[in-house]
């Protein structure tokens, strides 16, 4: 059986903005769930998740050191934080937006938290 | 055995007492100041640097420099500078940091004056200047990088132009002797970096220790959001006290490796998870983070808790600086109309939505483009748009918050006026309108060739 959990279950995130370019950050709570979000949560997933919130392009980087994958999405805000019309200007809440990808656990086990 | 054991353990008390260790004292502008009063007593620090400086921050300081020349430095400058200053004259603490901001020569006087009634003496206070770029970029043909086009077709929208300048500009003052040093635009894991160089004689083409310095510096320059801040989150990252949270510390070996740790006792947590979430904010390719100083490298950073609010954080290194140094620029974009209304009960989401319709409709008519009008639903899905409205039930209490930008304040005025006008002409049971207006500044970017760019230090004894 398919075992779907929102990332929020299983993983911790942090926004950043630089200009109208918004980086997010995404780590496992548990090691053995890093492999999980690299296979499920790529560059092409996010930028569908996040749809018309992001204008631009969606890149990301693996940083296995420390578990981490980095999210650069390109056009979150026009204007960046000092122009933009948006309630949240920066967009640091946008890693809960994130959070709320839903992925696959069915091969991971139940071994989360 | 237990005798080398006892010596070694001594070998490395006696390295701790020695190791250099810097604190951070303020995140943002406006950052909380008990926090580096903490540190200032309790820390056993050699430097505490203030990041105090975002990219608009400056741009408006600017303008305040434009109406008072003796103006335009950080704000909260003198309330640092009164909890900090016993220290530097006690203890021989040195405060590094951009509350220079537009002015630091009028930040220089300022602190001589705070230091002279507070009755301190024998402080050597510096200013470095030179980060103000804005007559080169005006007169030379400087592209802005967002644009394409020239930065000085930007006429008088254009308000300020600064150069981040990196550890190498701070290194005189230090080497000066000053105990408080007041920049500019400063790179701002520049200012943690250059106090590492100055110790540990670090050359300045050491890019492994200039990458792994960097990467201390980057860790402390959000000051708590490495401590707790930024990241609690109830019943998944509980943190304990933030109302208390202790600021950064970091230990630095010679070898650019170090600790990140805080004054125990304080509130907040150093730990795997602020660590790392901090050492990827604001970066985007974790093998070239670009500073002044050097092309930072995290991408293979190694972190290690060592429990008690310790992490150990090692493998970071980096490779030559950028040829040019990157330039902010304060543009006027004209104002920021704000509007806030809220409605409350069953169908509070439909009144809201009426609303909202009701005052785009009435700024269209006045001439507003629908493009730079934004309505949202606070409680519904003004953070997270679509994904919140899909993921949680509609709410019974939802506040409408309609934004757009004008030209002139007048027009942007109009905004708020029309949400007020809700209370008699909209929806039923509305509830605490708000309304603002307020310039926008637009921030663009440039670079420059370095030797566009002359760092100048200014000296004042506190006799």
């Amino acid at each position: 059986m398919m075992k779907k959990v929102k990332l929020y279950e299983i993983a911790h995130s942090r926004a950043g903005d630089k200009g109208e370019i918004t980086n997010i950050s995404l780590f496992p709570y548990a090691e053995e769930h890093y492999d999980l979000l690299r296979e499920q949560v790529t560059a092409r997933a996010v930028k569908s998740h996040f749809g018309d919130l992001v204008r631009g392009e969606v890149v990301r980087y693996e940083i296995p050191s420390i578990q981490g994958l980095n999210f650069v999405l390109y056009g979150t805000r026009m204007g960046g934080v000092s122009s933009a019309l948006e309630l949240d200007a920066h967009g640091k809440s946008l890693s809960f937006g994130l959070l709320e990808m839903e992925v696959d656990l069915t091969e991971a086990g139940n071994g989360y938290r | 055995m237990a005798a080398l054991d006892l010596f070694e353990s001594r070998l490395r008390e006696e390295s701790m007492r020695k190791r250099l260790r810097i604190g951070s004292g303020a995140g943002y502008a406006g950052d909380r100041i008990d926090p580096a009063v903490v540190l200032a007593e309790e820390g056993n620090i050699q430097y505490l640097c203030f990041e105090c400086l975002a990219e608009r921050t400056i741009a408006i300081a600017q303008m305040e420099k434009q109406a008072d020349p003796g103006r335009g430095y950080g704000q909260f400058l003198e309330e640092r500078m009164e909890a900090v200053l016993p220290r530097c004259a006690r203890d021989g603490l040195v405060v590094v940091s951009n509350l220079g901001a537009a002015n630091p020569p009028a930040a220089l006087e300022k602190t001589f004056e705070i230091a002279r009634s507070l009755g301190i003496g024998g402080v050597r206070i510096g200013a470095v200047t030179g980060d103000d770029v804005l007559e080169a970029v005006r007169s030379e043909n400087t592209v802005v990088v967002e644009t394409g086009g020239f930065v000085r077709d930007l006429g008088d929208r254009l308000i300020s132009a600064n150069a981040y300048l990196g550890a190498d500009a701070l290194l005189p003052a230090l080497q000066a002797g000053c105990r408080v040093i007041l920049a500019g635009r400063v790179a701002d894991p520049s200012l943690f970096l250059a106090p590492m160089i100055h110790e540990h004689r670090w050359d300045l083409e050491d890019w492994h220790r200039l990458g792994a310095g960097t990467a201390l510096g980057h860790l402390l320059e959000c000051a708590a959001q490495v401590t707790g801040g930024y990241f609690a989150d109830p019943g998944v990252k509980d943190v304990r006290d933030l109302e208390n949270v202790g600021f950064p510390i970091a230990e630095i070996d010679d070898d650019g490796t170090g600790i990140l740790t805080k004054v125990p006792g304080t509130g907040g947590a150093v730990n795997l998870g602020t660590c790392r979430e901090q050492i990827l904010y604001e970066v985007h390719d974790p093998a070239s983070y670009l500073t002044p100083d050097v092309t930072a490298d995290f991408s293979a950073i190694m972190l290690k808790d060592l429990g008690q609010d310790r992490v150990r954080i090692t493998g970071a290194t980096g490779r030559p600086r950028p040829e040019t140094l990157k330039v902010s620029l304060g543009v006027r974009q004209g104002y920021l109309g704000e509007g806030e209304i809220s409605y409350a009960g069953r169908g509070a989401l439909a009144r809201a939505r009426l609303a909202g319709e009701i005052v785009s409709k009435r700024l269209e008519r006045r001439g507003f483009r629908r493009s730079e009008v934004r309505v949202e639903y606070i409680g519904y899905n003004a953070l997270l748009g679509f994904l919140a409205e899909a993921s949680f039930s509609a709410p019974g209490d939802v506040r409408l918050r309609v934004a757009a930008r004008a030209e002139k304040k007048r027009e942007a005025e109009r905004v708020g006026e029309e949400v007020e006008n809700l209370y008699l002409n909209g929806p039923a049971g509305p509830g605490g309108a708000r309304k603002t207006a307020r310039p926008l500044i637009g921030i663009y970017s440039a670079h420059v060739p370095r030797d566009r760019v002359k760092p100048r230090l200014m000296i004042r004894d506190v006799p």
